[in-house]
């Protein structure tokens, strides 16, 4: 119990240092967000030094930076990150809202990324037919090496506009969802397949599995029911780079398929400096990541019953190898 | 199964041309940065109105765009901005990730434990999150891009420094060095630096590819280059207008981009297979 308490801490204190290094960046960088929303809304060069000062008031940049720091932090607990420079908008409610389509399509590409970079691992390693493991295990390098805007933009060529099967943008019904996933499964599913085959390639190597293998059981039996068995927890370390690469993905698959969602909202705040909005897409980011981390770390003990005693071991050092 | 000597002969050969064609079109890319006008002696910026989205042929290869300005011409003379932005990028990463890591590991205690939480964070936030967090703080062009790539990549320096430097830190040589006199900062020039330096710029190489695609993937954003200047990233945004109608301006600068990052990648990682095979 005192460890599940003590992993807690350890996600709140990382979840802490993603607000405190994000509003490192985004508020004490050069560079001035009033003078960009100035200059945005109200035709800039012509705004008066009142003007700026009554912005700059409002925006309360002109605090002593801890005292900032102080109200923000609090402000943030409370699940406030300012309002959106550019619309006005609350802008914690202007990402949450953005999230079910990202969801959508993100659970359909961790759908897609898990069957086919998981197929490929497992059938790479499984095949006795050299050519065609070589060419399995050689697909996740380049999955990873290709820029999936290009490949999103390649996808809608041929399937929207040679083939006409399916919709080359907007956000509506399922047919719409196919592409987007399908380009952003791509690099996650190559981090999959990596991890996993490598990850299986050490399990067919130990001794454990000379040893069932000697007693008889099945090149099958030995694959699925012993190899892979152990060598998809390590796997699991992934969950937290995935749904990061996800929601950073979308901000590439979103602009290209014109898609509503947190990728498209990050990108819109982006290109205006939208200072809190940028904030609240990066703790949200943390968050998840810090999540899911915790959920698997908790979960370890109970899939692998060899590491009830010692939780948290096993995967800190997983991760320090990933 | 065959033993795993027997399996790497058998890797390695047939892939060999595959390293020579890696190297060979870097070296052209290399090129093309330095000396634009080797590849091609069309303009890169003005266009001919007149043979506006012409499809790829032996007077255009990449096709043309729709001012008429020759794509080819746009890729090759954007290798120069793409190639130093992802320069840049991999310096950042390396210079500004080592120092931290070289300091962390080497004075240790609290600033250590602090140092290394904080790149803890670095790696919890996605790796286009972060450069798009320090773009949005330092302002648009390339140089920010790149200054933003570099950031969001320092973290795996920073802890593979701080491990090299524990590991030379402890051993036999260092101490004897310590023992005859030699000071910290001696110490770290002639033993620590050299002996990090080999893993430190394997994983640079390896940086090299991710900077490319992270790097074109914010100049597609629009967060780089502005219009008329040619940059690979921006090349793609810029035919998407097209897709129906005009193929070859995306596909194919999207294709130099995609060849540029294998090429790598399969280069790095045969530095990667010799060292550890040294070893």
């Amino acid at each position: 119990m005192t460890a599940v308490i003590r992993r807690l801490a350890q996600a709140i204190v990382v979840l802490w240092a993603a607000f405190t290094l994000s509003f490192v960046i985004l508020y004490l960088l050069p560079g001035d967000a009033v003078l960009t929303k100035l200059g945005s809304a109200d035709g800039g060069i012509n705004a008066s030094p009142e003007q700026i000062a009554q912005v700059r008031a409002e925006y309360g940049v002109d605090d002593p930076v801890l005292v900032q720091y102080g109200k923000r932090l609090w402000a943030a607990l409370h699940g406030d990150f300012g309002r959106s420079i550019a619309t006005g908008d609350d802008a914690t409610h202007q990402v949450l809202s953005a999230l079910p389509p990202t969801l959508a399509v993100s659970g359909f590409a961790l759908v897609l990324a898990v069957v086919f970079g998981g197929g490929i691992a497992v059938l790479g390693t499984y095949t006795r037919a050299r050519w065609l493991s070589h060419l399995l295990l050689s697909l996740p390098p380049l999955g990873i090496s290709l820029p999936s805007f290009w490949v999103g933009l390649l996808l809608i060529q041929v399937f929207s506009f040679q083939l006409g099967l399916l919709p080359a943008l907007g956000s509506t019904g399922f047919a719409s969802l196919v592409l987007p996933s399908v380009t952003l499964a791509l690099p996650t599913g190559a981090i999959i397949g990596q991890v996993l085959a490598k990850s299986l390639r050490t399990q067919l190597a130990q001794p454990y599995v000379e040893i069932v293998r000697a007693k008889g059981a099945s090149r099958r039996r030995v694959h699925f029911g012993h190899a892979l068995r152990n060598a998809a927890l390590p796997a699991l370390t992934l969950v937290g780079v995935v749904a990061g690469n996800l929601l950073a993905g979308s901000v590439i698959t979103e602009t290209v398929f014109s898609r509503d969602g947190v990728g498209r909202v990050t990108a819109a705040a982006v290109s205006v400096q939208d200072i809190p909005v940028v904030q609240a897409v990066i703790v949200l980011a943390a968050f998840f990541f810090v999540t899911l981390n915790l959920v698997v770390d908790l979960l370890y003990p109970v899939l692998d019953p060899r590491l009830a005693r010692v939780p948290g071991e096993l995967t800190r050092r997983e991760r320090s190898h990933a | 199964m065959p033993d795993s000597v027997t399996r790497r002969r058998t890797w390695s050969l047939p892939r060999q041309p595959g390293l020579v064609l890696s190297a060979v079109l870097l070296a052209a890319v290399l090129l093309a940065a330095v000396a634009p006008g080797v590849f091609t002696g069309q303009d890169p910026i003005t266009g001919v109105p007149a043979e506006r989205l012409r499809a790829p042929s032996p007077a255009h290869l990449f096709g043309t765009d729709e001012t008429g300005r020759d794509v080819f011409a746009r890729v090759v003379h954007g290798a120069s901005l793409s190639l130093r932005a992802t320069v840049l990028a991999v310096l950042v990463a390396l210079v500004a990730g080592a120092a931290i890591g070289l300091l962390a590991g080497f004075r240790g205690g609290w600033l250590d434990a602090v140092v290394m939480r904080v790149v803890d964070v670095l790696q919890a936030v996605p790796a286009i999150l972060l450069s798009l967090a320090v773009v949005t703080a330092l302002g648009f062009g390339t140089t920010n891009v790149a200054i933003a790539v570099g950031v969001s990549n320092l973290a795996a320096f920073a802890r593979l420094m701080r491990a090299e430097v524990l590991r030379v830190r402890s051993s036999v040589f260092v101490e004897s060095a310590r023992a005859s006199g030699v000071r910290w900062p001696g110490v770290l020039a002639r033993h620590v630096l050299p002996n990090a330096a080999g893993p430190v710029l394997v994983l640079a190489t390896l940086t090299f590819g991710t900077a490319v695609l992270e790097v074109s993937a914010l100049s597609f954003l629009g967060f780089g280059a502005t219009p008329p200047t040619p940059e690979w990233g921006a090349l793609v945004a810029g035919g998407r207008n097209f897709l129906a109608t005009a193929w070859w301006m995306t596909t194919l600068p999207g294709l130099t981009v995609a060849a540029v990052v294998l090429a790598t990648n399969r280069l790095s990682r045969a530095l990667d297979g010799e060292r550890s095979e040294l070893r």
